[in-house]
């Protein structure tokens, strides 16, 4: 059970999407899901033992460590490349309930023929529409949301060098430095960038659907 | 979920290239894939911890190895792994838009959808400048960012908290100098092979399109 199991489950909503969609499950799997396990997770691997306090009062260490990261980095981003895929499973269930749906209609004496109906690429109307639309509204808005989490917890997306820490058990104001500061702000901004380029994504998507939509109207009306 | 996701999409990739794409696609696997994976993995796997100072301050060795590997090889060899296989994604791209297209239409639009000709040959021609550039950047900037391909085995350094100038010692600073050379001579060989092909389509596809236009002419 890891990220393969998502690759699994996103796979099999990506038949469904619009182009862009298609791009943005992409970009999600190469430029952010892999550079985390394979790049990311290493530079963060040693974060608590590399961290060093100028002082040898046992426990000072892990309090300041405590204190200027609540949450590692590394396992935000994981929680948000999670939420960000999540809404994907609101259009897996609606597609899974309506061949449910055609299936019992299919028992019930109607001729469908069922390979077909596995193999179906389901288009993006009616209340399909309403599902996937949301799902991308969903999306974007967990973007936004972890982004600024990361700009409140860590007062911006630099990752400081040095820190000042005079939490109890340290006797004074230590010196306590960070692990990879370049490295990690590197990766930070990176990740930043491709967050951002989903969220254009994810927007470009939006307004074509409801540009489609409303163009569908208004070719109905007339 | 890691380097398995490249394999299969270069795998897919295979499909729609030429013989010179899939001869770099195996240099890719084998060369600098398998070889990333079994080998300089785990060369720079400890670097930070056995990258040793000649002093007990708390803090000045994390600074100066910071001063001296912003970003280390390994990242930088992984970014480039990914960065110059992504760009064969936009052929399979082009390749299912027109599968797509056929489907839609229900007739045979196509000769073949993967055949590469018409907008697929450009598609196919960007995707190996990109590839090329890509490579030429990620070697350009390993050579900025540490004075060449050298590795040294000492450094000094006198960044805070160091109190003065400070011995630092770098871990198997041969092995890893060895491994660089060998990503430069490979990222070398893959930019060779993308300009023999490239070279190859243009001239193909001039030499097709000059006995069209003979042949017309004399019709």
């Amino acid at each position: 059970m890891d990220w393969g199991s998502l690759q699994a489950v996103l796979g099999g909503v990506n038949k469904h999407s619009t182009s862009i969609g298609k791009i943005w499950l992409t970009v999600l799997f190469i430029f952010r899901i892999m550079i985390l396990v394979v790049a990311a997770e290493r530079v963060w691997g040693d974060e608590q033992q590399d961290f060093v306090c100028n002082t040898l009062q046992p426990g000072c260490r892990n309090v300041c460590y405590d204190h200027f990261f609540p949450i590692s980095h590394i396992r935000l981003w994981a929680l948000q490349l999670i939420f960000v895929s999540t809404p994907a499973l609101l259009v897996a269930m609606h597609v899974a309930y309506t061949r449910h749906e055609k299936k019992r209609r299919f028992r019930n004496g109607e001729k469908i023929d069922i390979e077909e109906l596995k193999n179906e690429k389901m288009h993006i109307r009616g209340p399909l529409w309403w599902t996937y639309t949301s799902s991308i509204f969903f999306r974007i808005v967990f973007e936004a949301v972890f982004m600024y989490v990361f700009y409140y917890m860590y007062d911006g997306y630099q990752m400081p060098r040095l820190v000042k820490c005079n939490a109890w058990p340290c006797p004074n104001i230590v010196d306590c430095f960070v692990s990879r500061p370049t490295e990690k702000t590197t990766f930070t901004i990176f990740m930043l960038a491709v967050s951002g380029i989903c969220m254009m994504l994810n927007l470009a998507e939006l307004c074509y659907l409801v540009i489609k939509i409303c163009m569908k109207a208004s070719r109905k009306t007339t | 979920m890691s380097w398995g996701f490249l394999r299969d999409l270069l795998s897919g990739v295979n499909k729609y290239s030429t013989g010179i794409g899939r001869i770099w696609v195996a240099v890719v696997f084998i060369f600098r894939l398998l070889v990333y994976i079994v080998a300089a993995e785990n060369i720079w796997k400890y670097e930070h911890d056995e990258f040793e100072c000649n002093i007990k301050q708390p803090g000045c060795e994390n600074v100066c190895f910071d001063h001296f590997f912003p970003v280390s090889h390994i990242r930088l060899w992984a970014l480039q792994l990914i960065m110059v296989s992504t760009p064969s994604l936009l052929v399979v791209f082009h390749v299912a838009y027109r599968e797509n297209r056929e489907k839609q239409h229900n007739q045979k639009l196509y000769k073949s959808p993967g055949e590469i000709d018409g907008g697929l040959l450009c598609t196919y021609l960007i995707s190996l400048i990109l590839k090329t550039g890509f490579e030429i950047v990620f070697l350009v900037l390993f050579y900025k960012l540490y004075n060449g391909f050298e590795v040294p085995r000492l450094v000094k350094c006198d960044i805070r908290p160091c109190p003065n100038t400070v011995d630092c010692y770098i871990s198997k600073p041969t092995e890893k100098m060895i491994f660089l050379y060998f990503l430069v001579a490979t990222s070398c060989l893959c930019i060779v092979l993308n300009l023999s092909e490239l070279s190859y389509l243009i001239f193909k596809y001039s030499i097709k399109c000059y006995l069209k236009r003979y042949i017309k002419k004399h019709q």
